[in-house]
């Protein structure tokens, strides 16, 4: 992970190339992390492949409910040579979940969005095939967002199922 | 009774006229649905091949055949409650899962694990990967019609078992990784049972050699198939055996190690060619080092305490209940609220037995985490699988899938 | 269905036996001579005792289960020598479906169409607590068996041990061998949903009409 110094250089770098797309840093627990605006995220993501952080290591989703703007999309971005991790965020409200896909730099981020969009509703735009990977194709709503209930069943076994709990079902 | 069924309906509907779609007379596209129910996938993998002739010209995974909502199921739970749902996701790797889950707490608290913790686990972790290659080994090869080997992986698979059992009560989803190091220490006679199981593995592992090594079907099978290049496989971000297999030597032990695999000496094995005999050979030749590590661990395994001091997060013992107040109080919280972590995000990568597994957690300062996320390596290399196999043929395709190592409940979660 | 064999009467056997070939022997002789050396039974228990022998499981590994399901194939706790030595793949040629592992929710209709597709005398086993009761993951994503599938056995375990396992089969087969057995429809009170097909008059019903109004006059069968 680059040290603080090293992550405020990287920040400035991004703000010099763009003043808009850095919305902020934050470098804590051995993890650096680039909070960036959504709309930006392909050239921040490509300017720190240009860095040298050119794996993309995890692209995940994140619920900050009841924070908004509630959906962050994480990238986890590695760099091989040096041993260096960064991350980047970018976060969409839930009126307007979109934001741009990179699976025109990574083609490794096919199934990782589609997951997130599955999962939480962030539509990619220019991932030419986003429909829902995990659960049914004709699922309605987005599980993994923290409003969404956790679920469940009361459980019958067949052998009592005339006694006890549910027996007026 | 005068309804026709929806599903006969459909059965009456197929033509058996002779036209043929496709790219003419002689060539026709077939889409054939490979599972969810079907011997050779490992686990409820759907595949939609499209075939023309034996020859693959596209495959479309489907996956969520065993979504499970763990991680949903994860946010509803105690931080130290979440690590028996989080093993069951890679099924195989039973040790790895709370061991990237664990190592992400452990950032966001800052506790110290003490080394002789890091030495048990490094022990659990490689005789978990030594176990999971084994499981791949049989059941590939009996993809591959060597049905032999499936037997003789298990042998060695059930002295693995026991040796779980003998350090944690249970053969699989052990539940013996915690938050600050391991549940207990390791019983008497866990250290020989150990030694005495590393000093027949390399022979064992010879035997699988032998049998599979000289094979001809089998080298004919495995070699030149679905061949990959490093560039990409790193675009699609594939990590683990795939990628040493095709000349990366990068490997999470070596390059950011975490719990101490930086005192232990052992090699990476490394393919040249990228194909699925390279694939095979990488996984086997990562049996005998793993098995080093193992002999090394034992060696230097370190006096200590096996947990992390911290009475806030890791239970006190249970003989100081009967004499201090403060243990009590202690445990009664940890038991019914659970300890609470600061805000916060980690992402805790380690190298599992299939690529780089990852765990990414946010704390919100409650006893429960707010978000909880694997980044599992099967997931990610399951897209690697239609530019492998684009142009070969549906045995390849099986041999691939072998080859690839996927497990269901990692790609599913 | 007990026999009895004392040893020490070998000879005394062997004596009968031959008095019996020589047409020597009588009245009472020739009733202990057949209660020895001739087993009766009814044909229902002896069918029954064959096929609780002889039971084929499917080939259905879903999750964590599906590895101890694999170990018990293996050497250690072996199944194949109470019979189930056959893992079929087809489910037309399997006689027990071995649920072993989490059933989500895009699962349990293929499962159920797998399980249609057995032939009558089917069973099911649901091996593992997510199978019968949801387990640990009691959320959105997964179905208990039992909701879809009579299910003859539960086996609890997260995961069994294979001598769980096995004991929960043992359980089956003496379900089997032991106890009036009807088709599962009977058993688990779902007579009438059978699928009906409609009467065949010029219609395309071809081979596949199994209703009773037309078996003596299918047109093009």
């Amino acid at each position: 992970m680059p040290d603080a110094s090293g992550l405020e250089a990287i920040a400035q770098e991004l703000r010099d190339a763009d003043p808009t797309s850095v919305l902020g840093t934050t470098h804590s627990g051995g993890r650096a992390e680039i909070q960036i605006d959504p709309e930006r995220n392909v050239a921040v993501l490509e300017h720190l492949r240009g860095r040298g952080y050119s794996f993309l290591a995890s692209l995940h989703g994140v619920d900050y409910y009841p924070h908004e703007p509630r959906l962050g999309v994480i990238y986890e971005l590695l760099d091989m040579t040096e041993v260096d991790r960064i991350s980047v965020k970018a976060r969409v409200s839930t009126d307007d979940p979109r934001i741009a896909s990179v699976i025109g730099m990574w083609p490794g981020a096919n199934y990782p969005e589609r997951e997130v969009y599955d999962m939480f509703g962030v539509e990619f735009d220019g991932h030419d095939d986003l429909r829902r990977i995990l659960m049914p194709e004709d699922y309605e709503g987005h599980p993994q967002r923290r409003d969404f209930p956790v679920g469940g069943e009361p459980v019958l076994f067949t052998y009592n199922e005339t006694d006890g709990y549910g027996a007026d079902l | 009774m005068s309804v026709l069924s929806d599903y006969r309906k459909r059965e009456q509907s197929v033509t058996m006229s002779t036209e043929v779609a496709g790219l003419g007379e002689t060539h026709e596209l077939l889409t054939l649905n490979i599972g969810p129910h079907h011997p050779a996938t490992h686990g409820v993998l759907r595949l939609i091949a499209t075939l023309e002739g034996e020859v693959v010209r596209d495959i479309k995974p489907i996956i969520g055949y065993v979504h499970t909502g763990i991680e949903k199921t994860a946010e509803d739970k105690q931080y130290w409650k979440v690590i028996p749902v989080i093993e069951r996701m890679d099924y195989l790797s039973y040790y790895f899962n709370p061991m990237a889950y664990c190592g992400a707490v452990e950032t966001l608290l800052g506790l110290e694990v003490p080394p002789r913790a890091q030495y048990l686990r490094v022990i659990h972790l490689e005789l978990n990967r030594i176990m999971s290659h084994l499981v791949w080994l049989g059941t590939s090869a009996l993809d591959l019609g060597a049905m032999s080997m499936f037997w003789y992986c298990f042998r060695e698979r059930e002295t693995i078992l026991d040796l779980f059992e003998m350090s944690s009560g249970q053969r699989m989803h052990t539940r013996y990784f915690q938050v600050g190091g391991v549940i207990e220490d390791i019983p008497v006679g866990f250290a020989e049972k150990v030694q005495a199981f590393v000093d027949e593995m390399p022979t064992r592992a010879d035997q699988y050699a032998d049998l599979l090594e000289k094979n001809e079907i089998l080298l004919s099978r495995l070699r030149d198939t679905c061949i990959l290049d490093e560039q990409t496989l790193l675009g699609l971000s594939v990590t683990g055996p795939l990628l040493r297999a095709a000349g990366n030597p990068w490997d999470l032990r070596k390059a950011a190690p975490y719990s101490s695999y930086d005192h232990f000496d052992f090699k990476i094995p490394v393919g040249s060619v990228g194909d699925n005999y390279d694939r095979f050979r990488v996984r086997h030749a990562e049996l005998y080092e793993s098995t080093k590590i193992i002999q090394q661990a034992l060696d230097g395994l370190p006096e200590g305490p096996f947990i992390a001091d911290d009475r806030k997060v890791v239970l006190p013992p249970r003989h100081e209940l009967a004499t201090s107040m403060e243990a009590l109080i202690h445990h009664f919280k940890l038991v019914t609220e659970g300890f609470r972590v600061p805000e916060g995000e980690a992402y805790y990568p380690i190298e599992g037995p299939r690529g780089e597994l990852g765990c990414f957690v946010r704390a919100d300062g409650s006893a429960k985490p707010a978000r909880v996320h694997m980044r599992d390596p099967s997931f990610v290399n399951l897209q690697a699988l239609a530019p492998m196999v684009k142009d070969a043929y549906i045995a390849d395709l099986i041999a691939t899938l072998a080859m690839l190592d996927p497990i269901l409940g990692g790609i599913d979660r | 269905m007990e026999v009895k064999r004392e040893p020490a009467d070998f000879r005394s056997r062997q004596l009968m036996a031959r008095d019996m070939l020589r047409g020597d022997l009588e009245d009472a002789d020739i009733e202990k001579f057949v209660e020895q050396a001739v087993m009766t039974t009814t044909l229902d228990r002896a069918v029954a005792w064959a096929q609780g022998n002889s039971i084929y499981p499917l080939t259905f590994g879903l999750a964590c289960c599906a590895i101890e399901m694999m170990s018990i194939v293996a050497a250690r706790v072996d199944i194949a020598r109470f019979g189930f030595e056959a893992f079929r793949a087809s489910p037309r040629q399997a006689d027990v479906i071995l649920l072993s592992g989490r059933v989500s929710m895009k699962m349990a209709p293929v499962i159920r169409r797998i399980y249609d597709q057995m032939l009558e005398p089917k069973f099911a086993i649901s091996m593992g607590a997510c199978c019968s009761s949801m387990g640990i993951f009691n959320n959105y994503a997964l179905v208990p068996s039992d909701k879809f599938l009579p299910i003859d056995v539960h086996v609890p375990g997260c995961p069994p041990r294979p001598e769980a396992l096995a004991h929960g089969i043992l359980k089956l087969r003496d379900k089997i061998q032991y106890n009036e057995r009807d088709g599962w429809r009977e058993r688990y009170d779902a007579v009438g949903t059978e699928e009906v097909l409609p009467s065949v008059t010029g219609s395309v019903g071809g081979p596949l009409a199994t209703n009773e109004e037309t078996a003596g006059g299918a047109t093009g069968a």
